[in-house]
């Protein structure tokens, strides 16, 4: 950052001074790196935490520290205290199966606030420009504001960038919360001429970036340009994630958490701040690789997701395909074969988090421990609806995290199990995505639960999952069907275990 | 050094529109090196952990907090000031928010170790 200008405005802050807000936002930088480090280990990722809040905390401190003289109290003070009530309230209120939507919404005010910051820099410099009499553009003219430097090509970029990328951020991030929390269509719905609009959204964004800062010459017509881009970065964020289904949502949200880093990094560009760069790449780093992990899980390409047709070519279709030979059982026969089991997998999925059966998953493991069998959980990365859900989801009904094992640790594991139990989950256990190179999930990464000398699912219905396909698997001989509601269904089998 | 030097130089010289441009170049090179450490540091953080991460990453993106503190200096129109004020409570709200209910999710996977060491000792 340039934070000589300080100087220069005479403000009152020493040389050394300057110097030791410059070390302590290094300081700061340094301890976002070692706190995301620190969140590499189940054990170490609470202190990891810590120390990035310790981060932000000193970064607030020596940023007051410097403005102090000329803060306004109202604007600061007021802010804070709307941000901190609203925050703390979200964060310790919100159940731990919302997850996905605060996540999503947090994300929408991360990318709010930079589109707030770079506004508030257009109508700085908008402020000094005035009428346009110099025949000056926001690329050609600089101020030096006791804030810092305004105007300049690379300021003009940094600016359209920091209020496109923050405005789809928001309205993205708060349309893929509708759609978490329900209060949206969750489904896939393809708006007609939707990507022709997206495309031509897309095109004018561009337009308007190079028209509000490099040829506009007046202030109040280059506030204007601004606002119609901040706009139209709005209804672009709109457009590209209401036509995707709800089941696609761990891409997105990954995807939009990566653009509230990026945003902020841009917003580092507008203010020349260091830290915001390097603050803002580590989160968007973190968004690209989850949003990778999350399209390998579902064998699909980045473009796939935002762009294509997976409902459209599936919808519908399967949900009366006929299944032959489905066994069904009952509690107590369940029981009576988990009775003989020395090792059993759980494989849980999304219903099983709607049902709000973690707790019963529990119950039946314990009582089967004590019996001595041994249990573990195999999850799949979709299994919830944001990477890393199920296991958050698990973790607060007190399944120890080490029996928590991903796709790849546990497939193997499955032919030594003698019962593999299916909760809520359908399309992530479906054996059409080796078999079936026809299948819309073929190539798609599975668990293998029919490797397992028995497989018990407990579900609704035969009905088909979120890919509208059927499920081979429930026909195999070494399946049985446990139809119910999966609270319920756990509920009576704990009580048969406990009769045993 | 030379990284100092060419700093120096840039805010100081003279020529207005000559000192952003290095900036602009430094800042790059900082992107690029941050995007390669964030993805160093990402890829070791276990499935587990994925969904903390998530929202332990969103909370430093509120980093944003200390261009809002920018916005709320005195001297500014109060267009501005009302755009900061927007900005120093959206921030606020995602660093607060975000760090807190990190600390949450991560203290559930803290307790469980306490809590099956107390069942085994029954």
């Amino acid at each position: 950052m340039m934070l000589n200008l300080f100087l220069e405005e005479g403000s009152g802050i020493s040389e050394l001074e300057l110097g030791l807000i410059e070390v302590a936002y290094m300081l700061s930088a340094l301890l976002f790196i070692f706190g995301i480090k620190r969140l590499a280990g189940v054990r170490t990722a609470r202190v990891g935490n810590l120390y990035a809040s310790l981060g932000m905390l000193v970064a607030t401190v020596a940023t007051l520290y410097l403005l102090w003289g000329g803060l306004s109290m109202w604007v600061l003070v007021g802010g804070a205290a709307v941000g901190t009530i609203l925050g703390g309230l979200l964060a310790l209120r919100t159940p731990m199966t919302s997850m996905p939507e605060l996540v999503a919404f947090f994300n929408g005010m991360g990318g709010a606030a930079s589109v707030m910051v770079s506004i508030a820099q257009v109508i700085l410099f908008t402020n000094a420009l005035g009428d346009g009499s110099l025949g000056q553009t926001m690329s050609s003219q600089v101020f030096k504001l006791p804030s810092g430097p305004i105007g300049g090509a690379p300021f003009a970029v940094a600016v359209a960038v920091s209020i496109l990328i923050g405005g789809v951020t928001v309205s993205g991030s708060l349309i893929a919360y509708g759609k978490l929390s329900g209060k949206i269509n969750r489904n896939r719905f393809g708006i007609v001429g939707s990507k022709a609009l997206n495309a031509i959204l897309a095109l004018s964004a561009i337009a308007l970036c190079w028209y509000a800062g490099f040829h506009t010459h007046s202030g109040p017509a280059i506030l204007l340009a601004h606002f119609a881009l901040t706009l139209i970065a709005i209804t672009l964020g709109v457009g590209l994630v209401v036509p995707i289904g709800g089941a696609d949502m761990p891409v997105v949200i990954s995807l939009l958490n990566s653009y509230s880093g990026l945003a902020a990094s841009a917003t580092g560009f507008v203010l020349q701040n260091n830290l915001l760069i390097i603050a803002g790449s580590l989160v968007g780093a973190s968004g690209l690789i989850l949003t990778r992990i999350m399209c390998k899980a579902m064998n699909r390409s980045l473009v796939n997701v935002l762009f294509a047709t997976f409902g459209e070519e599936s919808g519908g279709s399967g949900k009366d395909e006929g299944y032959t030979g489905v066994k069904s059982t009952s509690a107590d026969e369940v029981a009576q074969i988990l009775e003989g089991a020395r090792s059993m997998v759980v494989v849980p999925g999304y219903g099983l988090a709607v049902a709000q059966a973690q707790h019963k998953v529990r119950e039946l493991a314990d009582l089967l421990e004590a019996r001595g069998c041994d249990v573990s959980y195999g999850i799949h990365p979709v299994a919830g609806r944001m990477p890393g859900h199920m296991n958050v989801l698990l973790a607060e009904a007190d399944v120890p995290y080490e029996k928590l094992f991903d796709l790849d640790q546990i497939n193997g594991e499955f032919k030594n199990s003698d019962v593999a139990i299916v909760i809520g989950a359908n399309d992530v256990c479906n054996p059409a995505a080796y078999d079936d190179p026809q299948s819309p999930i073929a190539g798609m990464p599975v668990l293998d639960v029919w490797d397992a000398q028995t497989v018990i699912v407990i579900k609704r219905s035969l009905s088909a999952g979120y890919a509208g396909i059927k499920n081979p698997l429930f026909e195999r001989d070494n399946t049985l069907m446990f139809f119910g509601d999966g609270k319920k269904a756990l509920e009576d089998l704990v009580s048969e275990v406990k009769d045993l | 050094m030379s990284f100092l030097a060419l700093v120096e130089t840039g805010s100081t010289q003279a020529g207005a529109a000559g000192n952003a441009v290095p900036h602009t170049i430094i800042g790059v090179w900082i992107l690029l090196l941050a995007i390669f450490i964030g993805f160093e540091l990402i890829t070791k953080v276990p499935p587990t952990l994925h969904t903390p991460l998530m929202s332990g990453a969103n909370a430093i993106s509120g980093i944003t907090i200390v261009g809002a503190i920018y916005c709320a200096s005195q001297g500014h129109p109060t267009m501005a000031k009302i755009a900061g004020f927007s900005a120093v409570a959206l921030a606020t709200t995602n660093v607060v928010g975000g760090f807190l209910v990190t600390d949450r999710m991560l203290s559930m996977f803290g307790k469980r170790g306490k809590k099956s060491a107390g069942a085994s000792n029954k």
